[in-house]
């Protein structure tokens, strides 16, 4: 184990906050607007850990659990990402179901606390959460299962150190369509446009901003830099399929993984520029779709291995 | 393993999925210009240009990609009718369905005993998506274009069949089966037209009313 293997994850760690930064720049800059600062989320950060948190009397310890239980799943479930050819530091094999689960416990623990607090507006919210994510999950599962039956590795760091550009050149439609189901997933859980609007607070479609409506002070520095790890997490699993750069040295790789990273930032701004959110009755069709496409992929993938 | 077939046949089952999941007619039509390209195009990047081979597949695309889609839209147009009406299997089943079917194609295709001169493994699973795929929205969908659209999606899959397994189909049979599914969709357009001209839309579920 070397000093390249922390320093992805440490990276992540740093940095995460930058990428909604970006996000918001690339919109700013397709809609002819000088935008926020990039470091925006840094100072959003910095001010709400100065203030104190304000606490419903209807609320438990449940509410106040949620914050910082999710962002350490998310902190732990970054140390499970490798970064090219280096070993996630908590490589083990099978990490891959431990990682599904981890973004799962937060799942769990957010809507919790989002029914917690008693608002029928949190519980719409937390519904629409759940319905939405037991459908992302087998997309997400499913394409990883595809690229472990691919790289005959149960680990994600065997999965992502295993795609490599002769891959690239023999199962390259199956790849392609594994990352089209994960670049869905990522969108989804993040909350982002197709799925859900990051920028409406008082909607009554929108799904993640309202089960943290409770939040303020440190417990709301706490999701806004949790919801930046869950973006650098997923960005970091697309970019790992995208750039096999197994061989080169390390220092190389990180660069390149972390601008891959800032390149995933802008497509996403990209994204929310060019298409509209989709109707609340039609996500379900576009992930059900993304877990097709993670279907085919894994039954491509079990074509060619034959 | 030609990786350019391999693409072209992706982006058929592609295309079957994404019919599958949509409502809008036109967005259907256009997604079936796609597909009949798509398919022109598998006999061309297969390797070994013939003159016959690149007749036959330029004429599968300019019927499939740009005549069908033409008479279709125009039909659509006259009709004003924009969405399907309430299929008979939503549009989340309906992809549920189709990821069944593919699983199925490639199991069957398992059972099969393997082709040495296939163009690519994945040729026989894939038109046995697409035809079953194209019966499955013949029958799933109440609008006539619809049902169109799917008779087209089988006529594909038998024609990557046909492209890739036998590839040496005489070049007659080949585009006397292009010019009955010509006939087909021509009459298919003028019927759509003659219902919504007497019944106001192009439910074909309605037809039903005209017995007896």
């Amino acid at each position: 184990m070397s000093i390249w293997n922390f320093s992805y994850a440490v990276l992540g760690l740093l940095l995460a906050p930058l990428l909604p930064g970006i996000t918001n720049r690339t919109k700013a800059v397709f809609a002819g607007r000088h935008g926020q600062p990039l470091l925006q989320t840094y100072y959003d950060l910095a001010k709400l850990l100065r203030k104190g948190a304000v606490y419903s009397r209807t609320t438990s310890w449940v509410f106040r659990l949620a914050p910082p239980g999710g962002l350490a799943c998310l902190v732990v479930a970054l140390f499970l990402v490798p970064a090219g050819d280096f070993a996630a530091p908590l490589a083990f094999p099978g990490d891959l179901i431990l990682l599904a689960y981890l973004l799962g416990l937060m799942r769990f623990m957010t809507v919790c606390a989002a029914l917690d607090t008693g608002s029928s507006f949190e519980g719409m919210g937390a519904s629409r959460e759940v319905q939405f994510s037991a459908l992302t999950e087998p997309a997400l599962i499913l394409g990883l299962a595809a690229l472990a039956y691919a790289t005959g590795s149960f680990s994600l760091s065997g999965i992502f150190g295993g795609v490599t550009r002769p891959d690239w050149l023999q199962v390259g439609p199956a790849l392609v369509l594994v990352a089209a189901a994960l670049l869905i997933v990522f969108l989804a859980e993040n909350s982002r446009i197709p799925v859900d609007d990051p920028n409406t607070h008082l909607e009554l479609t929108m799904i993640h901003e309202v089960m943290i409506l409770d939040y303020s002070g440190p417990d709301l520095a706490f999701i806004l830099y949790g919801a930046s790890l869950k973006l650098w997490l997923l960005g970091a699993l697309l970019v790992n399929i995208f750039l096999p750069l197994t061989g080169r040295s390390g220092p190389l790789q990180i660069a390149c993984l972390v601008a891959g990273m800032f390149v995933v930032a802008v497509v996403t701004g990209v994204i929310e520029s060019v298409m509209a959110r989709l109707s609340l009755l039609k996500v379900p069709q576009l992930l059900v779709g993304a877990a097709a496409l993670s279907v085919l992929g894994f039954v491509l993938m079990l074509r060619y291995a034959l | 393993m030609n990786a350019w077939t391999d693409i072209m046949l992706v982006v058929l089952i592609l295309t079957t999925f994404w019919l599958l999941g949509s409502s809008r007619l036109a967005s259907c039509i256009r997604i079936c210009a796609i597909q009949g390209v798509a398919t022109g195009l598998l006999g061309v990047v297969g390797g070994g240009i013939t003159i016959r081979v690149a007749a036959i597949s330029l004429a599968v695309i300019v019927l499939k990609g740009l005549a069908f889609p033409w008479l279709l839209s125009r039909a659509l147009r006259e009709s004003n009718t924009s969405h399907e009406v309430q299929p008979f299997v939503g549009y989340v089943a309906s992809l549920l369905v189709g990821v069944v079917i593919l699983g199925l194609s490639f199991w069957a295709d398992s059972c099969l005993p393997s082709l040495s001169h296939v163009a690519s493994r994945l040729v026989v699973p894939v038109a046995f998506a697409l035809l079953i795929a194209g019966l499955f929205l013949i029958v799933a969908r109440k609008t006539a274009v619809n049902q169109v659209l799917g008779y087209l999606v089988m006529e594909n899959g038998i024609y990557t069949f046909g492209f890739g397994v036998v590839r040496e189909i005489p070049a007659l049979v080949e585009l006397g089966v292009l010019m009955d599914v010509f006939v087909a969709v021509f009459v298919m357009g003028i019927a759509i037209y003659r219902i919504n001209r007497t019944f106001d839309h192009i439910d074909s579920d309605q037809l039903t009313l005209l017995k007896g």
